[in-house]
């Protein structure tokens, strides 16, 4: 009896986004370790293993062997289940990404729609544990969540918005080829649609900053202020699954930012396209998004709303009506 | 009191912050009537980490309670040493070697720096920014060695004696202090580019936590916080002790009542208290460190003492009784940080919980100080 | 409006400088101590607990039980004891026990030391399993040292 291959195939994508996930979400956790230490002239961990390497297994293996309380009075069934809601539709958004031309585990013509789909059901997944978990300081966090992303997902969608009308797919393989050639082709410098596309490149990553929970818009957190917000009550693996999923959420943002602004796969000169300069790219970003956590103070709740209603989306709203009256005329 | 607020039915919930929390540095906690993210009213409830230090000092010689008051405020310690020393000098009548009170003025005006550096960092830890905390804590550490390398301890000094100091400091200390200076002279431009200059930074604490002069005297506020509400008010250059009347330095006022208010007043006193360690180095005389001749039990003649000094938080006051004896017969304290809290209560009606927060940092609380 | 503009551009501005700060300390050598793999000197001022003084030339204690340094102590955790040798002159330390439980390592006892018989101990590794290990007997530990 033989397999069909599109099984074969399917699984093996299965192995594959879920281990990639996985193992970014553990060596990310080493990476802000090891470059906050840096920036704060420390050297972070280094005990466990060459360089600490071995250190995510370890504070797998701690947060493992963790008893898994369920705290009196919790909803048993949400408190379960939300951390699950983060981390799954985190790792279902990795099957649309392209990592080069040809590894990709499903090329679909809506694949930008899924990716926006399964971003907001995170959300609902942080809402979820902060109210099941019976916790005054989670129900203030779940409260900020919900606030803070209905916010940011318009200048996010209406910037993206404006590149599918630039590039005219949803198609993510399609968009990237759209970029071929060389830096001056990308869309962070397709001048000739927009000259706001570097702002608008901006726009993007806040609001990827903002969409993921990040410092310095990590209200849902914000340890100074509500200990660990929607996490409080978690212990062991239960805040390990939200933690996971939290870091394949910035992964999938850099993948995005990635292949919408910076050419995907594409390398800046035209040569050796391929899978080793997606993998630059998105690093380069995470990279970025850590060193912004470990450089500025948190914002207020009522700066961010103003940041993203007074400013982020009136600009972004200015460069789509520009990009659409660019694109006729020109 | 913002309109929400005001709106308010009976849809409030009482939130504890602490004994336990991280933005109250320690064992404080304030019971908070919220109403969503507004506060209707905060009451700080103390009494976590009390040690009884009065009372202590009862059943102590004068010289034994000396190790006691570096244990109050653990991050201004000489200052707190200091205000006991000449309390008990004055009271006894004791004189101060001349190089002595130089000394005194130097170590204690690094102290405040340190003190200040670590308020700092922990401030911006309240607003969530981590890094600023550990380059504060970098230059903080090179304060610490320097006043380890004389008094032999990091944070408990217990440096002051009835009469002089403890032990002499020697060139290197000198030499220390004028590099370190230089080093933080450098250094400061870096904390105003990445910290005060900051956008989000400025957002977070311009107009935030109005603290107006009236209600800083009516609640007894001193120190920066009084300073950042307009009130020109610092001992050592109004009631000045020690020797603090031959330095040519600025108290530095603002009158924006705001956090940023307290915020810019500390640093700059960072910058004053360069400048008086920078004269008082250039000005130290030759001489003993301890008046000759003091007698190791102290005995104030009977009677009733108060002198204050001005710690890194506010005005430290201390009153004596004394009956005569080697013990004091009562010793209150009168500790800035009790009274600078004590106006949270009321100035942080109607404001959100993140900037309430940086309202409770910016008063810049040590714990056990107020406890006592 | 332009105050609107201006505020955005200052304000990106002020986070870029902040970013550039931060980023120069990254390539910047660390400055911590890797604490257990290497120890900085005390310095020599280091108040630790107290230790006995041994007179280089009798090899015993230079202590003559005059008990300044318990008087002296705010916390009393000295305890000594000494009796008068037959035919000596003064007295001989036969006990002299540290409640280090108790110590506020205030330097006061030594202060008050006249013939300079008590120093502070350099050791800040203390850590023991049991209360009891604190109790230090002073006399003991002062043989031990050589």
């Amino acid at each position: 009896m033989s397999l069909d291959p599109e099984v074969v195939r399917v699984l093996a994508f299965l192995v594959g986004v879920i281990a990639f996930a996985a193992l970014n979400a553990a060596y990310l956790v080493w990476l802000e370790r090891k470059e906050a230490g840096h920036i704060q002239r420390r050297i972070g961990p280094k005990e466990v293993g060459p360089f600490g390497l071995l250190q995510p297994l370890a504070d797998g293996a701690k947060l493992m062997t963790k008893q898994l309380i369920v705290p009196d009075g919790v909803d048993p069934v949400l408190f379960k289940i939300a951390p699950i809601m983060v981390m799954v539709p985190a790792i279902m958004s990795f099957v649309t990404i392209p990592f080069s031309d040809t590894l990709v585990a499903r090329n679909i013509d809506i694949g930008l729609l899924v990716i926006f789909a399964f971003a907001s059901v995170n959300v609902l997944g942080l809402l979820l544990g902060a109210w099941g978990s019976r916790n005054k300081y989670a129900i203030i966090s779940a409260a900020r969540v919900v606030s803070q992303n209905v916010a940011y997902e318009i200048p996010m969608l209406v910037t993206v918005v404006t590149l599918v009308m630039i590039t005219g797919t949803m198609n993510l393989h399609e968009i990237v080829m759209s970029q071929q050639g060389g830096f001056w082709n990308w869309n962070i410098l397709r001048l000739n649609a927009s000259p706001l596309m570097p702002i608008s490149f901006l726009i993007f990553f806040v609001c990827m900053l903002a969409e993921t929970n990040r410092a310095p818009f990590d209200m849902a957190e914000a340890e100074s202020e509500l200990i660990a917000g929607a996490f409080t009550e978690y212990p062991g693996m239960g805040f390990g699954v939200f933690f996971m999923g939290e870091y394949a959420n910035i992964v999938i943002g850099a993948c995005l930012a990635t292949i919408l602004f910076l050419g995907g796969w594409q390398c800046p000169f035209g040569l050796y396209p391929g899978v080793h300069w997606f993998l630059i790219k998105i690093y380069a970003i995470i990279f970025t998004v850590i060193w912004i956590r470990w450089t500025f103070p948190r914002t207020t709740f009522y700066s961010l709303l103003n940041l993203s209603w007074k400013i982020l989306i009136p600009i972004s709203f200015f460069n789509l009506i520009l990009t659409s009256a660019m694109l006729k005329v020109f | 009191m913002s309109a929400f607020a005001q709106s308010q039915t009976n849809e409030t919930f009482v939130l504890n912050l602490g004994p336990q929390h991280p933005a109250t540095h320690g064992v404080l906690r304030v019971k908070l009537v919220m109403d969503g993210e507004y506060v209707v009213e905060a009451e700080p409830v103390l009494g976590y980490i009390h040690r009884m230090h009065e009372k202590m000092g009862e059943n102590r010689t004068w010289a034994q309670f000396l190790p006691n008051t570096g244990r109050m405020d653990y991050l201004h310690a000489l200052a707190f040493n200091h205000g006991y020393v000449t309390a008990v000098e004055r009271a006894a009548g004791i004189e101060v070697a001349e190089r002595a009170e130089y000394i005194r003025v130097i170590t204690n005006e690094l102290n405040r720096i340190s003190s200040h550096l670590l308020w700092f960092g922990a401030f911006v830890l309240d607003l969530g920014g981590f890094s600023p905390l550990l380059y504060a804590f970098d230059d903080r550490e090179h304060i610490l060695d320097l006043l380890e390398s004389v008094t032999g301890s990091r944070l408990t000094y217990c440096y002051y004696r009835f009469g002089g100091v403890y032990n002499d400091i020697d060139d290197g200390f000198l030499a220390g202090t004028t590099a370190f200076i230089k080093r933080l002279r450098d250094r400061m431009p870096m904390y105003h580019n990445l910290v005060t200059k900051n956008i989000i930074m400025m957002k977070r604490l311009e107009g935030i936590g109005p603290v107006s002069a009236e209600m800083c005297r009516k609640y007894g506020a001193t120190g920066p916080v009084a300073r950042g509400s307009g009130i020109d008010f610092d001992l050592r250059k109004h009631e000045p002790y020690s020797v603090y009347s031959e330095f040519d330095f600025e108290v530095p006022v603002y009158t924006e009542c705001d956090s940023m208010a307290r915020y810019m007043v500390r640093m700059d006193e960072i910058e004053q208290s360069m400048r008086i360690i920078e004269q008082a180095v250039a000005k130290l005389p030759d001489g003993p460190f301890m008046t000759p001749k003091v007698s190791k039990i102290v005995k104030p003649p009977k009677g009733d003492y108060y002198n204050a000094v001005e710690t890194a938080r506010g005005s430290f006051g201390i009153r004596l009784v004394s009956d005569g004896t080697n013990t004091p017969y009562r010793l209150k304290l009168r500790s800035p940080t009790f009274s600078n809290l004590s106006l949270f209560g009321e100035a942080s009606r109607g404001m959100l919980l993140p900037d309430a927060l940086a309202l409770m940092g910016s008063l810049d609380l040590v714990i056990p100080e107020i406890d006592r | 409006m332009i105050d609107y503009f201006k505020e955005i551009i200052s304000g990106t501005w002020s986070l870029f400088v902040g970013m550039a700060i931060t980023i120069r300390y990254f390539f910047q050598p660390v400055v911590t101590v890797q604490y257990p793999h290497e120890t900085l000197p005390m310095p020599p001022r280091f108040r630790g607990h107290i230790d006995l003084v041994k007179d280089e030339e009798s090899g015993q204690s230079k202590c003559i039980v005059c008990g300044m340094c318990q008087k002296a102590c705010p916390s009393g955790c000295i305890t000594l004891a000494g009796e008068k040798p037959e035919g000596g002159k003064g007295k001989v330390l036969t006990k002299y026990i540290l409640d280090f439980t108790k110590c506020s390592l205030c330097g006061l006892c030594v202060e008050s030391c006249k013939p300079e018989a008590i120093a502070f101990s350099r050791d800040y590794n203390l850590a023991g399993l049991n209360r009891n290990d604190y109790v230090f007997d002073l006399i003991k530990r002062m043989e031990e040292r050589n």
